[in-house]
Parts: structure tokens; C-alpha cells; sequence
């Protein structure tokens, strides 16, 4: 049992455990947290999952643990875990099932107070247009050759099927496409699951949401990025549908025989990984980026909806689009990136669940408006709460491997959230705070209720703080549309 | 159309969880032990069949150990739920070896399914011996 006795200082937002606490432990678990969060965090298992990932063969560095921790099935939301290459592990359990979940931002230049009597509209008319809840089907049915097709191409596939804007490309994550993706280390499972689901936002805490552009903290970025203050903003969080699931699934179970042909010991079944370098980790790593690339066509098709419904309802003289992209980003994900480590740089595995890439300023793979500032995060708080833009910094490369948090993080089980809110009237609070919802399932909502999740703000303060990103605009909700 | 049984299963209890979902369920045997976990796993998204039309399903999983069948057998149940729109009320264990699971099911279409499961998971995962037969706690990905 893990307590705050067992951390070590190491600055005022960051937190030790050193090698020292548990024997199998190769590398330290690093908490970015206040004392609030430390505490709340040592609430659930989000820490002993952590000192438990940290015990995985080939890792380097140490784990970094984001402010928006919670419990997870394996590794807990809000980690990162960097393993070397060649001979480290790659663990389809610690990606997760939604490979590349992520949030993409666009901006307007409508100001909310022109738009205000609209938003109802505005709101039923994503909805309609961007289907959402269980088992929903996609508007864009796509044949086995054209879903491979899309597996290697990502969002290139979304522009040549004009879904896309050359600067959509240019302002997401890889540019919206991993390059190496295996669709033949896809199941036909996975396919089948996959190809009627694009252009789909899907259940559980997968949302889209109009925002108004509160507050601008950075001047210069946010104008770099379009973000007006008092404008209205769009996010959409999803990732990779069912067939993304699908082939978490199949690798985990793969993978159980890999463990012990290699003679890896997991203090977790779900942490089941295999050597970079071997023939399964091979094959896990081409068939998830065939996820990725999916994800990253699925959100930009949504984009396409969202561009639509504020055409259908706002309307342009020449049919231009309302909707400029400001970036997109992957939350779940095995990257291969160089990290400065110990003092040299290295080649090495990132695994981020439910932890955002954060580069900083002089990186190469950001459009030319961007790279003098750094990449931005998006980071969406609970439902009804504010949200935030932010920039990745030089100085999380040597704390975070350019890694910062992803979200608000919940606190209540969904269990307990269902009985202590009501889904019905929660709409009614949030439409008389001004949010219009269109929401497919009251209970549902009630799961993802604000009550649920961390203060948005305390977790950006805290990430601030610690120096792994910095503030640029927060947002706030107008209107919630979820399955 | 009929309901299939909403009533909280035999064997059954949700637990705890911050962001996903948990339960534990317990049985005599090894097959009542699977036979509850599907149960459970049908309590807890909802599911209510249609009356027809009724079908037979035979499910072959090979798998390393017991749980990795226990796993891969919820992981066929979302999958046949999500793919043809299935749900089994008859559950029939036929052989069950720490290789093998092959169950006969008996089924319908889906009315209602209210939540999205991602997949089982083999998270802390193990099948424990008690006094009175097997138990296991499972977490489900949301």
C-alpha cells in the first residue's frame, strides 16, 4: 500500500516514488500533482498501477504521472511510459482500447453574442449531422479497400475525398498519418467493426461541444491560432470506434502467449507487452497505427459535419467555411520519438494514455505559424466546465518526454455518479447555466456529470506550474452534444 | 417482445470503480463461473431481446489459461452483440479445460443495449478457488 510518507520532493508540483520502493521496480514513477491531487490520487489504485507499469521490461527515464491521474485497467489515465528501442517493450494493454482517442479544436470568427439566439439550432443541427451513442452507423460506409486505403493514409485519405483542407493536414499530430501503418495485421474483425463506423463520435465520454473563447492568456498564440475572444470554438473527442477496440482486443489476447515465449513478467495481465523488436511487437505496432490513421480520418470527417451544420445554419455568401482547424491531437498512443535521457538523446517507444504530446517551440513537425510557439494541447475539462488551449514547452522534454495532461480526470465512480445525479435534471441545470444539450441517453449524461471529474483548472494550474505546458485561451461551453 | 431477465443475476455484484466498470461474480463450478460472468455482463449494459427470431450459436476460444478464456469470452459476446446485433438467454458450457471453452448459446436480436463496452480486461484478472466453488472479478472498459 502506497502513502504520501513514500514520495520523495523532488520540486513543489512533482512527486517521487523512487526504484527503492518496490523490488521489480526498473525505473521511478514521477507524480506532476499539488498535494490535493497527490491526495486524491492515493484515493483509488492510479498510483499502484503507476509503480506497477514501472516494472515493465526495457523502460528508460522514469513514468510520468499526469495531474488529471485516475484509475484505469492497467496503466492509469494520464501516464506516460517511455521504453528503448530496440529491445524495449511496446504494450497494446497500456495504448488501450481507443487507439488514438484525441481532441480536435476549429475556430470561428462568429461571436457568440451575434450567434446566441442560433445555438439551439446550432446544437440540433450537429447533432443530426454528427452521429452519436451505441452501435451508431456512419454516414460514410466504406468497402475493405477502401477502409486499407485509409488505414495508410489517415487524414491524406479525408482530403482526397475533399473531407479535408490542406492546413486541417498540416495543423494535426504526424500531420494525420503514421507513416508504416499494417492493415494485414488487422483482423477481419476489426474491419468489419471499422467500416461502418467512420464519421462517428461514439458513447461514454466522447463528445462534441461549441465553446466561446472566454479568456486569451496569450496574445500572440492565440492569434496565431484564430482563437478571438468572445468567438465561438468547436471541439470534437473520439478516436478510433470499434475498430480500434477491436484490435486492442485481439493483440491483448495475442500477446498473453508472447509473454511467456519471451519469459516477461507482468505485475498486471493487462500491461502484456512484447519486445519492440520481435515479430508481435512488430505487428501490433503496424496494425496500431492503422488505428491511428483511422482516428485521425474519423475526427476530420466529423470536422467535415461540423463545417457543414454551421454552413447549414450561419450560411456564408461564397460557401466558405466557418471552421478553422487549430489543432488536432492523439490522447492513447505509442509513438517512436528521440528524447533527451540521462543526457543523451535516444530513440525510444512514448506510450501516452490519456496524456497529450506537448513538444516544444523548434519543432520541426509543426506548420511554420506554429513552430516558434510550440504544439498546442487541447485540453477539454468535464461536461459544462471550461476548457483549455495550451502550448508544450522546451522544458517538459527532460520531465515529461513532451508529454502534458489531457483532460480534467475523474474523481466518482460511474456508479455512484448514476445515483447522485439525475440525467434529466442535470440537462436542466445546464441549459438554464446557457448550455444547450442534446444528449441520446439521460443516464448517460448522468456518468459524465461535472460532479464526477477534477477541477479543469487545478490540473492546467498544476501542469503550468510544474513548467510541462503554459496557457494560452480558456473556453467555455454553449453547447454539449453526446450520445 | 420478451424481456430477458433485468433482475440483478445470481452470483453477481458491481464494485467500485473511478472511470470504468467492475464486478465480481462467483459460482459452484468453473461453467457456472463463465455462464455469470455473461449474465452480468448483459445486467450491466441493459440488454433486452427481442422474441424472435431465435438462433443457435456454437462458440469455439482456445486460449493460454482459464482466464484468458473467461476474457476472450465476453470479448465474443460484445463482438456478436456489435456486429449482428446479438444477445444470448440460454447459455450452455460444454467444454471448459484451460484451453478450450466451447458453449452452445441460445439467443435473439437485441431491443435495448444501453452502454458501449469497450472490451473485457484482463486488468488484476485472476480466477480464485473459494470454499464453495470459483470467483473472479472483472473490469470492463467504458
Amino acid at each position: 500500500m502506497v502513502t504520501k510518507q513514500d514520495f520523495h520532493r523532488i520540486s513543489d508540483r512533482i512527486w517521487e516514488i523512487p526504484t527503492s520502493f518496490h523490488p521489480a521496480m526498473k525505473v521511478p514513477v514521477w507524480v506532476f500533482a499539488d498535494e490535493e491531487i497527490l491526495e486524491e490520487a492515493l484515493g483509488d489504485l492510479s498510483i499502484t498501477q503507476a509503480i506497477n507499469v514501472a516494472q515493465l521490461p526495457g523502460l528508460v527515464g522514469h513514468v510520468a504521472i499526469m495531474p488529471d491521474v485516475h484509475q484505469g485497467y492497467g496503466m492509469p489515465i494520464g501516464g506516460v511510459m517511455v521504453s528503448r528501442v530496440p529491445d524495449g517493450i511496446i504494450s497494446p494493454g497500456a495504448v488501450g482500447y481507443d487507439i488514438n482517442c484525441g481532441v480536435r479544436v476549429l475556430a470561428s470568427e462568429i461571436e457568440y453574442e451575434t450567434a446566441k439566439p442560433f445555438i439551439g439550432a446550432l446544437a440540433s443541427t450537429l447533432y443530426r449531422n454528427c452521429p452519436s451513442g451505441v452501435g451508431e452507423k456512419g454516414s460514410i460506409p466504406l468497402s475493405m479497400e477502401e477502409l486499407d486505403t485509409l488505414c495508410r493514409q489517415g487524414s491524406r485519405w479525408a482530403l482526397e475525398r475533399g473531407y479535408a483542407t490542406a492546413e486541417d493536414l498540416a495543423r494535426t499530430e504526424e500531420f494525420g498519418c503514421l507513416e508504416g501503418a499494417q492493415p494485414e495485421n488487422v483482423s477481419q474483425r476489426a474491419k468489419e467493426r471499422g467500416k461502418g463506423q467512420l464519421g462517428t463520435l461514439g458513447a461514454g465520454n466522447h463528445f462534441l461541444e461549441v465553446d466561446a473563447i472566454e479568456e486569451v492568456f496569450d496574445r500572440e498564440a492565440a492569434q496565431a491560432m484564430g482563437l478571438r475572444k468572445g468567438c465561438l470554438a468547436v471541439q470534437i473527442h473520439c478516436g478510433s470506434r470499434g475498430f480500434g477496440h477491436q484490435i486492442c482486443t485481439d493483440y491483448v489476447q495475442d500477446f498473453q502467449s508472447a509473454v511467456i515465449r519471451y519469459g516477461i513478467h507482468l505485475p498486471d495481465r493487462e500491461l502484456v507487452c512484447a519486445p519492440l523488436d520481435s515479430p508481435e511487437g512488430q505487428a501490433y505496432l503496424g496494425a496500431m497505427k492503422a488505428a491511428a490513421n483511422y482516428a485521425f480520418a474519423n475526427r476530420q470527417t466529423l470536422a467535415h459535419h461540423a463545417r457543414r451544420s454551421f454552413q447549414q445554419v450561419f450560411g456564408t455568401p461564397t460557401g466558405e467555411s466557418h471552421l478553422r482547424q487549430v489543432y488536432d491531437i492523439a490522447h492513447n498512443m505509442a509513438k517512436m520519438e528521440t528524447h533527451r535521457i540521462e543526457g543523451k538523446e535516444i530513440p525510444v517507444c512514448v506510450h501516452r494514455k490519456g496524456a497529450t504530446r506537448a513538444f516544444g517551440p523548434g519543432f520541426a513537425g509543426l506548420p511554420p505559424e506554429y513552430r516558434h510557439l510550440g504544439q498546442p494541447v487541447l485540453v477539454p475539462g468535464s461536461m459544462g466546465t471550461k476548457s483549455w488551449i495550451l502550448l508544450g514547452t522546451a522544458a517538459n522534454e527532460e520531465l515529461s518526454f513532451g508529454s502534458t495532461c489531457h483532460g480534467a480526470g475523474r474523481v466518482m465512480s460511474r456508479a455512484k455518479a448514476k445515483h447522485s445525479v439525475r440525467g434529466d435534471r442535470l440537462r436542466q441545470e445546464l441549459e438554464k447555466s446557457g448550455i444547450s444539450v442534446r444528449a441520446g441517453s439521460m443516464s448517460g449524461l448522468a456518468e459524465e456529470a461535472p460532479q464526477a471529474y477534477k477541477d479543469v483548472d487545478r490540473v492546467v494550474a498544476t501542469v503550468s506550474q510544474a513548467g510541462i505546458a503554459r496557457k494560452v485561451a480558456r473556453l467555455r461551453p454553449v453547447a454539449v452534444i453526446k450520445g | 417482445m420478451k424481456h430477458a431477465d433485468l433482475l440483478k443475476p445470481e452470483g453477481f455484484e458491481e464494485v467500485e470503480h473511478t472511470a470504468d466498470w467492475a464486478y465480481r461474480i462467483w459460482g459452484q463450478s468453473l461453467a457456472e463461473l463463465f455462464v455469470r460472468a455473461a449474465r452480468g455482463l448483459y445486467y450491466l449494459v441493459g440488454m433486452r431481446l427481442a422474441a424472435e427470431p431465435q438462433g443457435v450459436r456454437e462458440i469455439s476460444l482456445q486460449g493460454v489459461d482459464n482466464e484468458s478464456l473467461l476474457v476472450a469470452w465476453l470479448n465474443e459476446l460484445l463482438y456478436l452483440h456489435e456486429s449482428e446485433n446479438l444477445g444470448f438467454e440460454q447459455i450452455e458450457i460444454l467444454q471448459l479445460d484451460g484451453k478450450t471453452l466451447h458453449a452452445k448459446v441460445t439467443g435473439s436480436p437485441t431491443q435495448q443495449w444501453l452502454k458501449d463496452i469497450k472490451a473485457a480486461t484482463y486488468h488484476n484478472l485472476a480466477i480464485h478457488s473459494t470454499e464453495t466453488g470459483f470467483e473472479a472479478t472483472l473490469v470492463l472498459d467504458v
